[in-house]
C-alpha cells in the first residue's frame, strides 16, 4: 500500500532526524533547518512545474507571503505553530489569486506574469511601508523552550515541517489528483476527453504548491528571526526554479536534491573563496557571485545534457546495479 | 498642466526605450519562437562593455559602438553555443535555459565589476529645454528618439526591402521549405539574435543613464515591463511592440509622477495581469492562434 510506505517513510525521516540533530553541532543544525525550509519551497514547486507543467517564478514572492504573515502573526499573537498554520493560509489565498489567473496562460506568458509577480514584491513592502517596514522589514520574535539549544529546536521544527509536507505531497502525488495533474501537463486535449477539468485542475495544484511555500517562506522567517523584502529576490524564485530542475523535475526526491545544493554549494563555494582570498576586493566579488555562477551554468548544462536531472541520474545508475547483479 | 505635459514627454522618452527593447523580443520571438528571458542579463552585459571601452578611451561614442558590437556577439554566441542545443519537447526547457543564463551572465559580471551602481554617464545633456515657460524634454529625450526612430527604420528597411531580410523572414515563416531553396536557416536564427540582442544592448545603452546606474540587476524590470509592452502588441508584431512600448512607458510615467515611483512595479504587474487576462493574444493580434 501506498499510504503504509509513505507513513513508513516518514516515520523513518522522523527518527533519522531527531538522531541527526542531536550529533550535528549548531552551525549544521541551522544549516540542516534552512535545508528544510527550501524543502518545503522546493516540493511544493516539483508538485506544480514538474508534475503539473505550470511554470513559476513567483514562488520566491508567495515564500515572502508566508515570512510576512509568520511575521505579524508571531508578534501579534506569538503562538509558533498556529503562525506557521496562519502563513500556510495566507499563502494558499494568495496562490489561489495567482492560480486562477495562471490556469489561463501558458509557458512563457505565465513565466512573464509571475516574474512580474516577484519584481513587484519589494514595490510592495516599500508603498505600504507602515505595514511592511520598507527595506528594513520586520523582526520575528518567539521564545525558545529552554530544554533545547536554540539551533537544535529550530532544526526538529522546520525538519519536522518538511517531513509533513513531503508526506502529503507524496500521498497527492500517488493520488487520483496527481494522476489528474500528469494527465493534465501531457495533453490536456486528452484530459478533457477523459472527464477532467482542466482548469481546475490547474488552479487546484497552484493552490497546493503555494502552501508548502508559504510554509518554507515562514520557516526561514522563524529561522532568521526576521523578515525583508531583499532575503525574497528574483534570485531566489530563480534559485528555488533550478533547484527542481537540477534535482529532477516530477520527482519530490529530486526537491531534496534540490534543497540540498541550495544550502550546500553556496557554502563550498564560500570556503573556496575564503581559501583563495588574494585580495579582499576579489573576495568581496566573488562572494555569492561564484555560487550564483556556478548554479547558472549548471542549470544550462543539465537542460541540455540531463533534462531529467540528478534524480534521474541516480536512478539510472541504481537501475545499472541491479541490472549487473541480476546478470551474475 | 505644466507637470502633465512633462510628465507625458518623459513617458515618451522612456516609451521609446521600451519600444526598442520590445523589437528585440518580438525580434526573437517571429526568428525562433522564444521569448528570450535572458535578454535584459544579455544587455548589461553589453552595456558594462561599454563601460570598460569607454573608461580606457574616454570616448562615449566608442563605447556605445562597442555595445552594439558586444550585442551582436553576445547574440550570436547565445545562440549558437547554447539555444541551439535545447530541445523543443517542452516549451519551458527554453524559459528554463534563458533564466540559467540570467543567472550565469549576472553572476559573472558581478565578480568582474562587483554588484555596486557604476556611474553611467550622458552624451548629451538631461536638463529640459525650456518652450515658452514649459519645461518640455532634453536634449538627451531627443537623442533617444532619434537612435530609436533610426532602428526601426533601419529594420522596417532590412525586413522589406532587403533580401537577406526576406531569407529571415522565409526562415522563420518555413524553415523546411527555405531550406529547400536554399536559404541557409541556421544562419538566418544566428543572424536574428544577434540583431536582437544588438538592439537590446542599444536600448539598454539609453536607459541605464537615466536610471540609478550600471549594474548586474540593471535590466530587470526594464525586461518586464518591455515585455508587457510586447504582449500588449501581440509579441507577434513590430508596430505593435512600437505601439505597446510608448503606450507602457506613458502609462508608467503618468504612475510614478502621480502616485510615487516606487509604485512603478506594481503598476507593470497590473498591466501586464490585465492585458493577459483580457486580451492574451494582444491588441494588434489579427487572428487568435493561443487556445486560452
Amino acid at each position: 500500500m501506498t499510504l503504509q510506505k509513505h507513513l513508513i517513510f516518514t516515520a523513518l525521516g522522523g527518527i533519522f532526524l531527531f538522531a541527526v540533530t542531536q550529533q550535528l553541532e549548531p552551525f549544521r543544525n541551522y544549516q540542516l533547518a534552512t535545508m528544510a525550509a527550501y524543502l518545503c519551497a522546493t516540493a511544493g514547486l516539483t508538485i506544480l512545474t514538474g508534475l503539473n507543467g505550470q511554470i513559476s517564478l513567483g514562488h520566491g514572492a508567495l515564500m515572502a507571503v508566508g515570512a510576512y504573515t509568520m511575521a505579524f502573526a508571531q508578534n501579534g499573537i506569538g503562538n509558533l505553530y498556529l503562525s506557521l498554520l496562519l502563513a500556510m493560509l495566507a499563502t494558499t489565498a494568495v496562490g489561489a489569486i495567482i492560480g486562477v489567473a495562471a490556469a489561463r496562460l501558458r509557458g512563457p506568458y505565465l513565466a512573464g506574469l509571475t516574474l512580474a509577480v516577484a519584481l513587484a514584491i519589494p514595490a510592495f513592502t516599500v508603498t505600504f511601508d507602515g505595514l511592511f517596514n520598507s527595506e528594513q522589514g520586520l523582526p520575528v520574535s518567539f521564545t525558545p523552550p529552554e530544554t533545547l539549544p536554540i539551533e537544535t529546536w529550530q532544526a526538529l521544527t522546520a525538519g519536522g515541517s518538511a517531513l509533513l509536507v513531503m508526506f502529503l505531497l507524496a500521498n497527492v502525488v500517488s493520488s487520483r489528483f496527481g494522476r489528474a495533474m500528469r494527465a493534465v501537463r501531457d495533453n490536456e486535449v486528452a484530459a478533457r476527453l477523459a472527464g477532467i477539468h482542466v482548469a481546475r485542475t490547474q488552479v487546484l495544484s497552484f493552490v497546493i504548491s503555494a502552501a508548502p511555500a508559504g510554509l518554507g517562506g515562514a520557516l526561514l522567517a522563524f529561522l532568521a528571526q526576521n523578515v525583508s523584502p531583499g532575503a525574497f529576490s528574483l534570485t531566489l524564485s530563480l534559485y528555488l526554479l533550478l533547484a527542481i530542475v537540477i534535482g529532477g523535475l516530477g520527482n519530490l526526491a529530486g526537491a531534496v536534491w534540490g534543497a540540498f545544493l541550495l544550502v550546500a554549494l553556496p557554502d563550498l563555494t564560500n570556503s573556496l573563496t575564503e581559501g583563495i582570498t588574494a585580495s579582499p576586493e576579489l573576495a568581496r566579488k566573488l562572494d555569492g557571485n561564484l555560487a550564483l555562477a556556478i548554479f547558472g551554468l549548471t542549470l544550462i548544462v543539465v537542460m541540455l545534457v540531463a533534462p531529467g536531472g540528478l534524480q534521474s541520474l541516480v536512478q539510472r545508475i541504481s537501475h545499472r546495479i541491479r541490472k549487473g547483479r541480476n546478470h551474475v | 498642466m505644466d507637470r502633465f505635459v512633462f510628465l507625458t514627454f518623459d513617458g515618451l522618452s522612456n516609451g521609446a526605450v521600451y519600444a526598442a527593447f520590445a523589437l528585440a523580443l518580438v525580434l526573437i520571438w517571429r526568428a525562433a519562437r522564444v521569448v528570450n528571458f535572458a535578454q535584459g542579463a544579455m544587455a548589461v552585459a553589453a552595456a558594462y562593455a561599454a563601460y570598460s571601452v569607454t573608461q580606457a578611451t574616454g570616448s562615449y561614442w566608442i563605447g556605445f559602438a562597442a555595445a552594439l558590437g558586444t550585442g551582436l556577439m553576445i547574440g550570436a554566441l547565445v545562440e549558437r553555443a547554447v539555444m541551439r542545443f535545447v530541445g523543443h519537447a517542452n516549451p519551458l526547457n527554453e524559459v528554463i535555459v534563458a533564466l540559467g543564463l540570467v543567472l550565469f551572465i549576472q553572476a559573472v559580471l558581478g565578480m568582474l565589476y562587483g554588484n555596486e551602481f557604476l556611474p553611467s554617464h550622458t552624451p548629451f545633456s538631461r536638463n529640459a529645454i525650456e518652450v515658452g515657460g514649459v519645461p518640455l524634454l532634453s536634449r538627451y529625450d531627443l537623442f533617444v528618439f532619434g537612435a530609436v526612430a533610426a532602428l526601426v527604420l533601419l529594420l522596417a528597411l532590412l525586413f522589406t526591402k532587403t533580401s537577406t531580410g526576406l531569407r529571415m523572414r522565409a526562415a522563420a515563416f518555413a524553415p523546411e521549405v527555405s531550406r529547400l531553396l536554399g536559404v541557409n536557416v541556421g544562419g538566418m536564427l544566428t543572424l536574428g539574435w544577434a540583431l536582437a540582442s544588438a538592439v537590446g544592448a542599444l536600448a539598454a545603452m539609453l536607459v541605464i543613464p537615466t536610471e540609478l546606474g550600471l549594474n548586474p540587476h540593471a535590466m530587470d524590470l526594464v525586461f518586464v515591463t518591455s515585455f508587457t509592452a510586447a504582449v500588449i502588441g501581440g509579441l507577434d508584431s513590430p508596430p505593435g511592440a512600437v505601439t505597446g512600448g510608448m503606450a507602457v512607458g506613458l502609462i508608467l510615467s503618468y504612475v510614478s509622477g502621480y502616485l510615487g515611483s516606487s509604485v512603478t512595479p506594481i503598476a507593470v504587474l497590473a498591466l501586464l495581469l490585465i492585458v493577459l487576462l483580457v486580451r492574451p493574444g494582444g491588441l494588434f493580434s489579427a487572428t487568435v492562434a493561443r487556445q486560452a
